[in-house]
């Protein structure tokens, strides 16, 4: 099945929260990355029957997703939100889920789903007395209890301890490997990398980038890197350095040389020959832009050129 | 009515704390009938006090606000509702099983209590036992309806509730006899004075418009809450 967004904006009075979106999310896994506060859950509401779209059209299959209680026979979500029934056993919980699916034998299901999150240990517990992780796999049993060919998981691996990460990474790898359609929101890359064929990148509201992963990190790594450099003769390091092509700019400051790398790869080979070549002894070099914002923040520059 | 949605809301309901309050309302009335038949003052002019201004003047408009907004509000504001509406059931089908919970609740907390009491002081004189219960049952069901209304569309469903109750029906109502007309506690009244013969008290509005006030105020609260939450939007923590 395929969720088709047209043009989709959302804005809550002046606020954007996703800033005219077309995006087509079809059967495998498909990675919705973004920083906090991107839109993405604004973003998967929308594409879960939640959240009315501002402007433009989200649909699964054609048929429109808002006010349709319908395309829940093919959708399960899994909220980020802990909103789980405290006082339910997970069993229990995910019996009812079964139940308000009328399928023909819901305990079946509901066993069935249960073992396929590993949660059949804990599961006559309430579930107030679950772990977050814990909290998070009944609440993705209930989602799939019914089978169903769209998925869609809101920070899904939130919370989680890194066994518990890892078995939920490859429970959606083999859902999506079995052609269901299934969309998750992340905020951390290697994750999305791990699990998704396709990434959809939102940015600010915005739709910044979309491919394979491959795609996505050659996009994140061939930017201009700022690098910050200490060494033993800085004036000397900064005129072998920008006389080869793979540096834009540098700037000799007291505290060291702010390094701007317009070829990557050139740059981290080159930077220790340079330095040899000319008797300079590097003692410190760090980026100066790793963090995920300025990734981000460069995606949608790009995207915008 | 959808038997899963409808047990789901009874475990929440009455597995709260509120409980308590669905309890201790009900068991002050009887307790009052109780003492009130142990220092003798059974006459019907202190049995008929004590149900408007406690059985239906206080107690079921405070039950009302707790059942009716009870079902509902504290689902939408944890977001554990989304467990109900993720799924094939029409939203106005998940309104009205928990309008059904509510006005249940109130039958068996507000409607047979009063009833009690009224046994309890008069046994079946006057008909007041009777007319009050059937008063209350019928009140319970238009503030069930009203309350879960409030419930869908406010997320200060009770101060709303309490403002209605206090400032509109008991102080705007008790000053302003036109105000009467538009208060769910004086229809309740309405239905308790058609089967109680007692001189003691006569309804200020008249049958004829009462069953028509409180049919269509029911069923509009619950269609109107049904068609809100059908467009229940969420919105991200972000």
């Amino acid at each position: 099945m395929i969720i088709e967004l047209a043009q989709v904006s959302r804005w809550y009075g002046n606020v954007v929260a996703v800033n005219d979106v077309t995006m087509t999310v079809g059967p495998g896994v498909t990675g919705l990355l973004g920083p906090n506060g991107a839109g993405k859950s604004t973003l998967l509401h929308m594409m879960a029957g939640f959240l009315a779209p501002s402007t433009g059209t989200a649909t699964l299959d054609g048929t429109p997703i808002w006010r349709n209680h319908e395309i829940y026979r093919s959708i399960g979500l899994v909220p980020e939100r802990e909103g789980v029934y405290g006082f339910l056993t997970g069993w229990q919980f995910v019996l009812s889920s079964a139940r308000l699916h009328r399928l023909p034998s819901p305990e079946d299901a509901a066993a069935k789903a249960l073992a396929m999150v590993e949660m059949e240990a804990a599961k006559d517990r309430r579930i107030e007395t679950y772990s977050k992780g814990m909290r998070q796999r009944v609440k993705v049993a209930a989602a799939l209890v019914h089978e169903p060919r769209v998925l869609l998981l809101d920070e899904p691996f939130n919370g989680m301890d890194p066994r518990q990460r890892l078995h939920l990474m490859d429970l959606v790898r083999e859902l999506g490997a079995a052609g269901r359609t299934i969309l998750f929101s992340s905020h951390i890359l290697e994750e999305v990398e791990r699990v998704a064929q396709q990434i959809e990148v939102l940015v600010a509201g915005r739709h910044a980038a979309s491919g394979d992963f491959r795609e996505i990190r050659r996009r994140m790594t061939d930017r201009p890197h700022l690098y910050h450099v200490r060494s033993s003769d800085d004036r000397r390091l900064a005129a072998a350095l920008i006389a080869d092509a793979s540096s834009g700019a540098v700037s000799l400051g007291k505290a060291g040389l702010e390094v701007q790398a317009v070829d990557f790869r050139r740059f981290t080979w080159l930077l220790p020959r340079v330095a040899r070549d000319a008797g300079v002894t590097v003692w410190e070099l760090s980026p100066a832009d790793e963090d995920l914002e300025s990734v981000f923040s460069y995606l949608i520059s790009g995207s915008a050129r | 009515m959808n038997s899963v949605v409808a047990g789901i809301t009874y475990r929440a309901v009455l597995g709260r704390r509120r409980v308590l309050l669905l309890i201790l309302l009900p068991a002050v009335l009887i307790g009052l009938a109780i003492l009130l038949r142990a220092v003798g003052s059974t006459d019907e002019r202190a049995a008929v006090t004590l149900m408007q201004v406690y059985a239906i003047g206080t107690m079921l408009p405070l039950l009302g606000l707790i059942a009716g907004t009870g079902t509902i509000a504290p689902e939408i504001d944890d977001g554990t509702i989304i467990h109900l509406l993720s799924k094939p059931i029409s939203r106005p089908v998940i309104a009205t099983t928990k309008f059904a919970v509510a006005a249940s609740l109130l039958a068996v907390f507000a409607a047979v209590p009063t009833f009690v009491a009224g046994y309890i002081l008069l046994r079946g004189e006057a008909g007041i036992a009777a007319g009050f219960a059937l008063g209350s049952l019928v009140g319970g069901v238009a503030y069930a309806a009203v309350f879960l209304l409030l419930g869908v569309i406010t997320r200060h469903a009770v101060t709303v509730g309490i403002i209605y109750a206090v400032v509109w029906e008991n102080l705007v109502g008790g000053y302003v006899p036109g105000a009467r007309n538009f208060s769910i506690q004086q229809w309740a009244q309405t239905f308790a004075a058609e089967i109680s013969t007692s001189d003691f008290f006569k309804a200020t509005v008249s049958m004829g418009f009462a069953v028509p006030a409180v049919v269509i105020v029911t069923v509009g609260a619950v269609v109107w809450a049904g068609q809100r939450l059908r467009s229940l939007s969420l919105t991200g923590d972000e």
